[in-house]
Parts: structure tokens; sequence; C-alpha cells
């Protein structure tokens, strides 16, 4: 019993971590029908910008990094998709070309990554904090950190969608992006602005792995394949379903590991392969998705 | 400064990647399937004829057993993924390449896990050991040609036709009558067998195997490979994987430690995979677009 509600708090963190990256995911996809591949990319500068603001000559306080990194990283993406996918956008191409590109993205962002901080796994090197009791379970700060931030992300998120003209018109381009255009939305600003919400969401999740456990190059396909199960799994375009979605997978990696694999963590990590293939398989509109809004077939 | 045998060895790489692209471009070039996890293909392949070779086989059975055990897994891995559109299937199989790592990493009693497998029997044929590079070259070079000539029987037959009509517009295709379904799936097996035949030969002459060589970097290399060559052009595929083998192998000469020079081809390749399919989404190299053809009636005015 204790066990459970261990691992139900651990279930709790690493779904928030996952519905964060996945968040960005979905709400790109809503607006351009669109998998963004270099997401998670994003997500693993992001973290790595911490690590250079923290670790280097500069030695930002952790908060302060953060808030950089976020900032750098919404720039980024904004970049990443001027350079990468707006030329496609405005060309009539298949469907592999985006893709490519965005392959292509991923591999140049780890390639400098690698460059600049090398190839060996790093930790942000911060001393440790103790956690608090919380019942039969421990929390660690860093688990703390990761669920309240989170939760207000979310909120917040909520909150610029429903209650804000950006969202309002983020909401109308995802709807309908030429009839949004015809009445006037300045659609490419709004899908920038997407892209940089996005991203600094991705950042935030980057920089929160980053702080649980460490950074490693590669990172960033992880963080990538389980976002996009996240997302896949709430249903392909809704940013609730994916929050759903990230906290399934956070659940089914620990509770459903420790149960049914009996704690083989060398598996843990096939967790989200698994799940993505069986939605794809059974219900690819997702639990939340309608079956005819999303072209799966 | 490049020894016959450097150049052999090169070549013998180039070639193993040209079997390689020419059998991406089954799938990706021809039917437009973006398969990311392709490497997974070229891995199955090659732990196959791998353990089947230490546990005794000959060189062709175990090349055969490779093709065959990769059509299956393909077959296996169609079965739910070939419904899908482009992003989603892009997806999927990009998780089951790294399935297909993890298999090879954490199945230690079958594949030796991270220490992997070595000493594997060299190649013989009809009597003839593989000894030497110069030979292998031979060898594999049949291959090459062999491979070539069924992927390009393929592709200008109707059946290849059906494929590239499955690239341009499903949609459409469907509206013909054809199955799109069936054509898809044989692409794959297709695509992955021949990936099973340059796994066997890869184990052959490197006579070891591990699970980082079947990495998703692989893929993006053999993306870029056929991206630059012309989609669906395997020519194009043969002479640019020549070029790709020889500019890594030349970035490696410049002398750069290691830990600068991987991650640096891999930022320049990356940059150009950009760039070309930015600037020209379907390959340097175009398949030439039947645009008209003339026909009895209009040649007899």
């Amino acid at each position: 019993m204790r066990n459970l509600v261990q691992l139900l708090v651990n279930s709790l963190a690493a779904g928030g971590n996952y519905a964060l990256a996945a968040i960005g995911y979905a709400l790109v996809y809503s607006i351009l029908k669109y998998v963004n591949f270099s997401h998670g990319s994003v997500a693993m500068v992001g973290a790595y910008l911490i690590l250079g603001l923290t670790s280097s000559w500069l030695k930002l306080n952790l908060i302060f990094a953060f808030v950089v990194s976020v900032l750098l990283s919404a720039f980024l993406g904004v970049i990443i998709e001027r350079i990468a996918y707006r030329p496609l956008r405005q060309r009539r191409v298949s469907t592999l070309a985006p893709l490519v590109t965005a392959v292509a993205v991923s591999f140049i962002l780890e390639a400098v990554v690698t460059i600049v901080w090398g190839v060996d796994i790093r930790g942000y090197g911060l001393p440790v904090v103790r956690g608090w009791r919380v019942g039969p379970a421990r929390v660690t700060t860093v688990q703390a950190i990761i669920i309240a931030s989170g939760v207000s992300l979310m909120l917040c998120l909520h909150f610029l969608l429903t209650r804000t003209r950006l969202g309002k018109a983020i909401r109308a381009v995802s709807d309908n992006r030429e009839l949004a255009q015809t009445l006037g939305l300045d659609v490419d600003k709004i899908i920038s602005s997407v892209f940089a919400i996005g991203s600094a969401l991705a950042a935030v999740a980057g920089g929160l792995v980053g702080l649980d456990t460490f950074v490693y190059p590669t990172m960033g396909f992880m963080i990538t394949i389980k976002a996009f199960a996240a997302v896949a799994l709430g249903g392909l375009g809704n940013v609730y379903g994916a929050i759903v979605g990230g906290f399934i997978i956070g659940l089914l990696e620990n509770v459903g590991v420790w149960y049914v694999l009996g704690g083989d963590a060398r598996w843990k990590e096939s967790i989200a392969y698994a799940v993505l293939f069986l939605v794809l398989l059974l219900r690819p509109a997702g639990i939340f998705g309608s079956r005819q809004g999303t072209r799966v077939l | 400064m490049l020894s016959l045998l450097m150049l052999q060895h090169l070549l013998v790489i180039a070639v193993i990647y040209s079997i390689l692209s020419i059998s991406l471009n089954m799938a990706v070039g021809v039917t437009g399937l973006f398969n990311m996890g392709h490497a997974a293909f070229f891995g199955i392949g090659a732990y196959t004829a791998a353990i089947l070779s230490l546990a005794g086989t000959p060189f062709w059975l175990d090349m055969l057993a490779a093709v065959c055990m990769c059509g299956l897994v393909a077959a296996l891995i169609g079965l739910p993924t070939l419904r899908l559109v482009a992003d989603y299937l892009a997806v999927a199989t990009m998780g089951l390449g790294e399935i297909a790592r993890a298999v090879f990493k954490n199945w230690t009693s079958l594949t030796g896990g991270t220490m992997g497998l070595r000493g594997i029997p060299q190649a013989s044929l009809f009597g003839l050991t593989f000894i030497s590079t110069a030979r292998f070259l031979g060898l594999s070079v049949a291959c090459l040609l062999v491979v070539y000539a069924v992927a390009e029987g393929l592709l200008h037959s109707p059946f290849g036709r059906v494929l590239k009509s499955i690239r341009e517009d499903e949609i459409a295709a469907q509206s013909c009558g054809k199955d799109t379904y069936w054509f898809k799936m044989w692409a794959l097996v297709i695509s992955a067998g021949m990936a099973g035949v340059a796994g066997s030969l890869y184990v052959h002459y490197i006579n070891f195997i591990d699970p980082t060589s079947f990495t998703m970097w692989i893929t993006f290399f053999l993306l870029l490979i056929i991206m630059v060559g012309g989609l669906g052009n395997n020519l194009g595929a043969v002479l640019a994987s020549v070029m790709f083998v020889a500019v890594r192998e030349g970035l490696r000469f410049i002398g750069l430690p290691t830990s600068i020079g991987a991650p640096l081809q891999q930022l320049i390749l990356g940059v150009l995979l950009l760039l070309v399919t930015i600037l020209a989404p379907q390959g340097l190299i175009p398949e030439r677009k039947i645009i008209a053809r003339q026909t009895d009636h209009a040649k007899g005015q």
C-alpha cells in the first residue's frame, strides 16, 4: 500500500513532465495538422541551456536560468519554424518534406549540443535538498517543483487559450486556417506564437527532466517519443487530451512497471513505445479525439 | 596516403550503404512510406545472419534467413502501421526502431547485449572463402548488382507504377481500384528484405556485431543519401552513397578528435539534409515527369 502511494507520487511527477512536453506538441499539431519532430530537441536544448547557464562562468541562479532558457528556447522555436517549416508550407510539397526537415533539425540541434557540451551525461550539480513526507510517501523537492510548475503552467495555458485574444486567434486558426485568414488574422504571426509557446513549454519540460535526473544529447528523441505517445493517447491536436495522456503514461511507467514487469526498469523506456503502438493499433483517434477529425487512415 | 586496402575497405562500406539506400528508396522514395526505423531492419538482418552463422549455418543460408526474417518482421510491423498517415507512420516506425534496438541491447542471451557477438565466421560460397577485402568487395558488388536489378525491375513494372502512384496521391490510387494496403505491405517487405541482404553482408565483413551500429543516425544518413540522390532514383542512391561514404571518411581524416569530429559531421550532414529538402523537396535528381506521351493516333497526324 505504501509502495502504491509512492508510485502514485512518482507517476504524478513523471506524468506532469510528459504532459508539459506533450502540450507544446499538441498545440503545434492543432494549428498545423503536422507532427513536429524537433519538439523534443528543443526541450533538450532548453535543458542544456540551463546547464550552461548554471555551471559556466555565469553561475546564474536556477530560477533565473530557467527563465532565460525558456525565453531563448521560445526564440529558437520561432526560428526553426521560419527556416525549416514555413518555406515548405508556402509550397505544396508532399507530407514527406516537413518530416524530413524536422528530423534534420533534430539532428542539427543534437550535434550542436554535443559539440558544445560533449557527449557525456551531465547533471546540474546542484546541492541535494531534502524533500517532504506526504502521508506514507516521500516527495522530493524536484518532484514537488515539477508537479507545481506543471499544474500552474497548464492553468496559465488554459487561461491563455480561453481568455485572451491571442488564445482565441489560436483556436480560430486551428479550427479553420483559411477562414481565419479571410477574417484578417495574421496566420503567420499566430503560427510563430504557437511555436514560441510550445517551445517554451518544451524547454521547461526539458529543464525539469534535467533537474530530476540528468541531461544527455539523445534525450531529445526520448522526449519526442513520449510526448507523441501522450498526444496520440489523448487525441491528436487536443491539448487537454495531451495532458491526460501524459499523466497516463507516467502512471503506466511507474505503477505498470512495478506491478506488471516486476520492476524491471530496463523496459521502462519501452512502455511509451508500447503505448504508442497500441494506441495506433486499436484506437488511433486517441481517447478524446474525434474519429472524423483526425485523418489517421 | 590512401592505400589500396583502404580504398577497397571504403568501397565495401559504400556498397553496403548502396544496398541499404536502395532498400530505403523502395519504401520512402518510391512508395512514400516514411520509415524512420529502417536501421532496425538492417539490424535484424545482421543479427539473424550473425546468430545463425555462429551456429554453423553456411553463408548463403544465413543471408536467405536474414532476408526472410526481415520480411517477416516488416509484415508484422506493417500490419498495424500501414493504415496510418505519414506523420503517424514516421513516429510509429521510429518507436519500433528504438524497440528493436532495446531488444538488441537487452536480450543478452541471444544477442550478446551491449557486448555484441564476435568471431562471426567468414563468408564462403562454392568453396571460395571471402577473407581478403578485395574478394569481399567482389562478393558485395555482386549482391549490389542483384539488388539493383531487382529494384529497378520492380520500379519499372506495373507494380512499381502503383507504388509511385501511392506516393503521389494514395486516395487517387485507391479510386482506381488498387488495394494500396497490399501494395504498401509488399513495398515494406521488399525494402526490409533488401536491408537484410546488407545486414548479412555487413556481419560477414566486420565479423562482429553490436547494437551501436543500428541507431537512428544510420536511418538519417540513408535518408540524406536518397534525398541527395533523388527519391526513387536508385542509380542516384548508389552514387550518393559512394559520395557520402567518401565525405564521411574524409571528415575523419581531417584529424579532429572524435569528440568534435563525430558531432561536427552530424551537424554538416544535418544542415545539408535541411538545405536539400527545402530547396529540392523531391531530391536533387528528381524523376523525369511523364508529361505527355505521344499516342499512335497523334503520331499518325
